[in-house]
């Protein structure tokens, strides 16, 4: 199953990978990174498809998405 | 693109901006001719992050600066990249007469309502009754007293020497999608040499329109594409509309 | 020697000619009287050579595309009179700051505001202090004939390039009309002739791409960037002083002057010399950086000094910093377009002189 990996150091919480995915699989992670930012964390029981939209969206370049074989 | 965090705000269309811009030139195989001149705004520090040659222009004369580097230099791709205080205010005269001349270069005009860098005044683009630092009055924009938001696609489209312009925008994947092809065909009006090119990027800016990044996509649609709507505004070129690549 | 081209031609085109065999690529420009016959020379020219001639919207958009162009690393040159020049300001601080070379040629008409389209020298300040924001100068050159036209052209492309800034060739509506004999004493060059430099935008081909701003958040940084101008400018003071005199021996009282206002007080100068008075000229070439210390030493002797301008009164600041309270500074200038004749400054030179002589 597809997967992403966020870089929670750049992320800077916009959460529009929250609002664009399809499987509502992303949500606001509750630690902070250096910059005082909630990043965005994929959720543990979420799926994902590899559809990228989060890695679109992502103003950042935080976001990678993953086809695990 | 160089590897380095932006400086730009959480959901700003900057960021955004300056990656497709960044992929376009790589995929086009471009980036050794390209030069950019980005302009004095929110994205004057775009030579931190675009790994391309660029010169800093002075505010609002980023279309002459690129003019000159064209005329001196026409092998190189030539991109000003600006934002609507720099080319619809104290840029307007540079802007439509750099289109009039059909000069061989590509503008990627950030339209994003205000002027962000200096902290959310009322911009050429700001629409009516949108409140900002300097159109502070309950109603916001009027009128009377501001006068109207600035069609700048529809304004150079009305030139004859402007060849291709699109206007668009970062407000989701779709709109990423499209706003990533319409810089694409821009950059290609220019390397078949076929004169003005232009994509108008409606673009959010939360900080400044005081709305989170999602709230700031949705008034986007709501509110600016009604006034601006998307498209490709004027496309002149000789070659087939339907783009091979 | 090679008996050199003579060619008779008028003063802006002097400029233009010189510019092109000096291998100027491009010229941006903008109508304005009293330069419109080099705008348009260029435009001839440019088109035959190949080269480009680009007639822009505004001033400012000329002298921001010659910055482009400039960052390129071919030669540039851009000309205006006053008021136009009074638009470049803002751009020719950006070429100063970001180091590149350009040439930039103000024919100068009477001021201020519209003023008119005769001849004055009342941009002295803007051109030597710098009309633009922050710590920078320009290179300053005032021609005093054709042939100097011609070769402080070629010379000023040779110094924006030598120290990557702008240069400043001031002119005046007179010295832009006149026809003079020149002798084309220079080799020409083709742009393509010229050495290539390192350090330009061009497309990073090859290279890790680079970038040229002024904009230095870093109030360190913005500091080291103005020490290092600073430096230049040094450097530039110590090497780049251009003056003549005539007369100078024995005299008691000089005259400082430069273009026209050189030439009518040669002419007056050499009635006064006839009339055994010792009176003396001395004219700037470079108005910066300016001669402050030739005129310090003739001080020691020469204890009256008389600036005379085609205005009311700007380099005699200058002359009085030179002399530094060693010798009385006199003034006597025409503004607004009027052209002083020689009789008169010959007249206004006797009074002076004979007080002096009265007075000792």
């Amino acid at each position: 199953m597809p997967c992403i990996i966020i870089n929670s150091e750049t992320c800077k919480g916009c959460y529009l990978c929250i609002e664009v995915c399809p499987k509502k699989s992303i949500a606001i992670g509750k630690d902070l990174n250096s910059k005082g930012y909630h990043p965005a964390l994929p959720m543990e029981n979420g799926e994902c498809s590899g559809c990228e939209s989060c890695m679109i969206v992502c103003p950042e370049l935080s976001i990678e998405v993953y086809d695990e074989e | 693109m160089k590897d380095a965090v932006t400086h730009y705000c959480q959901g700003c269309g900057h960021s955004v901006i300056h990656r497709l811009t960044a992929e376009v030139i790589e995929e086009l195989g471009i980036a050794d001719r390209a030069v950019g001149v980005p302009p004095a705004g929110c994205a004057v520090l775009a030579y931190f992050y675009f790994d391309v040659d660029m010169i800093e222009a002075p505010h609002g004369r980023a279309c002459a600066v690129a003019t000159g580097i064209k005329r001196a230099n026409p092998e190189s791709i030539v991109f000003s990249y600006q934002g609507d205080g720099d080319l619809a205010a104290i840029g307007t005269a540079e802007a439509v007469h750099s289109a009039n001349r059909s000069e061989n270069i590509t503008v990627i005009f950030v339209n994003n309502a205000v002027y962000g860098m200096t902290g959310g005044q009322m911009a050429p683009t700001t629409l009516l009754g949108q409140r900002t630092t300097t159109s502070p009055a309950a109603a916001g924009r009027e009128v009377h007293r501001e006068g109207y938001p600035i069609k700048v696609s529809e304004l150079l489209a009305s030139l004859e020497g402007s060849t291709y312009i699109e206007r668009c925008a970062v407000n989701s994947v779709r709109a990423i999608r499209r706003t990533k092809k319409a810089i694409r065909e821009a950059f290609l009006t220019q390397m078949n040499g076929e004169g003005f090119s232009m994509v108008e990027i409606l673009s959010p800016c939360p900080t400044n329109w005081k709305m989170s990044p999602v709230k700031s996509w949705k008034w986007i649609d709501e509110v600016m594409t009604p006034y601006f709507p998307l498209g490709v505004i004027k496309d002149s070129r000789k070659g087939s509309k339907k783009d091979a690549g | 020697m090679k008996n050199k081209e003579k060619r008779l031609m008028r003063g802006s085109e002097a400029i233009g000619e010189a510019a092109v065999r000096a291998g100027c690529a491009c010229y941006f420009g903008y109508p304005i009287t009293p330069q419109n016959e080099l705008t348009e020379y260029m435009a001839r020219r440019m088109m035959e050579t190949g080269r480009v001639f680009l007639q822009s919207e505004s001033e400012i958009a000329a002298i921001n595309m010659s910055l482009g162009a400039a960052s390129t690393g071919v030669r540039v040159m851009t000309s205006s009179s006053s008021p136009g020049i009074s638009l470049k300001q803002e751009g020719i601080s950006f070429i100063a700051a970001m180091e590149l070379p350009c040439v930039i040629v103000n024919i100068v008409r009477g001021g201020p505001g519209l003023g008119n389209i005769a001849p004055a020298q009342s941009d002295y300040f803007q051109a030597t202090r710098g009309g633009g924001h922050g710590d920078y100068r320009t290179i300053v050159l005032a021609p005093g004939s054709v042939q100097e036209l011609y070769d402080l052209t070629r010379k000023s492309f040779e110094l924006a390039d030598e120290y990557r800034t702008p240069v400043l060739l001031l002119a005046d509506g007179m010295l832009g009309q006149m026809m003079e004999p020149v002798v084309f004493n220079d080799k020409e060059i083709l742009p393509e002739q010229l050495p290539d430099k390192p350090w330009t935008v061009k497309g990073a081909k090859d290279r890790p791409s680079r970038f040229i701003r002024s904009l230095l958040l870093d109030v360190d940084v913005e500091e080291e960037q103005n020490w290092r101008l600073y430096r230049k400018y040094q450097r530039i003071e110590r090497r780049e002083i251009r003056h003549e005199e005539y007369y100078m021996k024995g005299a008691e009282l000089a005259i400082v002057a430069y273009g026209t206002a050189a030439r009518i007080a040669k002419a007056a100068v050499k009635r006064c010399v006839e009339k055994n008075m010792r009176v003396g000229l001395i004219r700037p070439i470079s108005l910066w950086p300016f001669p402050y210390e030739h005129i310090y030493k003739t001080a020691e002797t020469v204890k009256h000094f008389m600036s005379f301008e085609m205005s009311t009164g700007q380099m005699i600041e200058d002359v009085q910093l030179g002399v530094k309270g060693r010798a009385e500074v006199l003034m006597y200038g025409r503004p607004g377009g009027v052209v002083p004749t020689p009789a008169e400054l010959f007249r206004v030179i006797s009074r002076a002189y004979n007080k002096i002589a009265r007075e000792k």
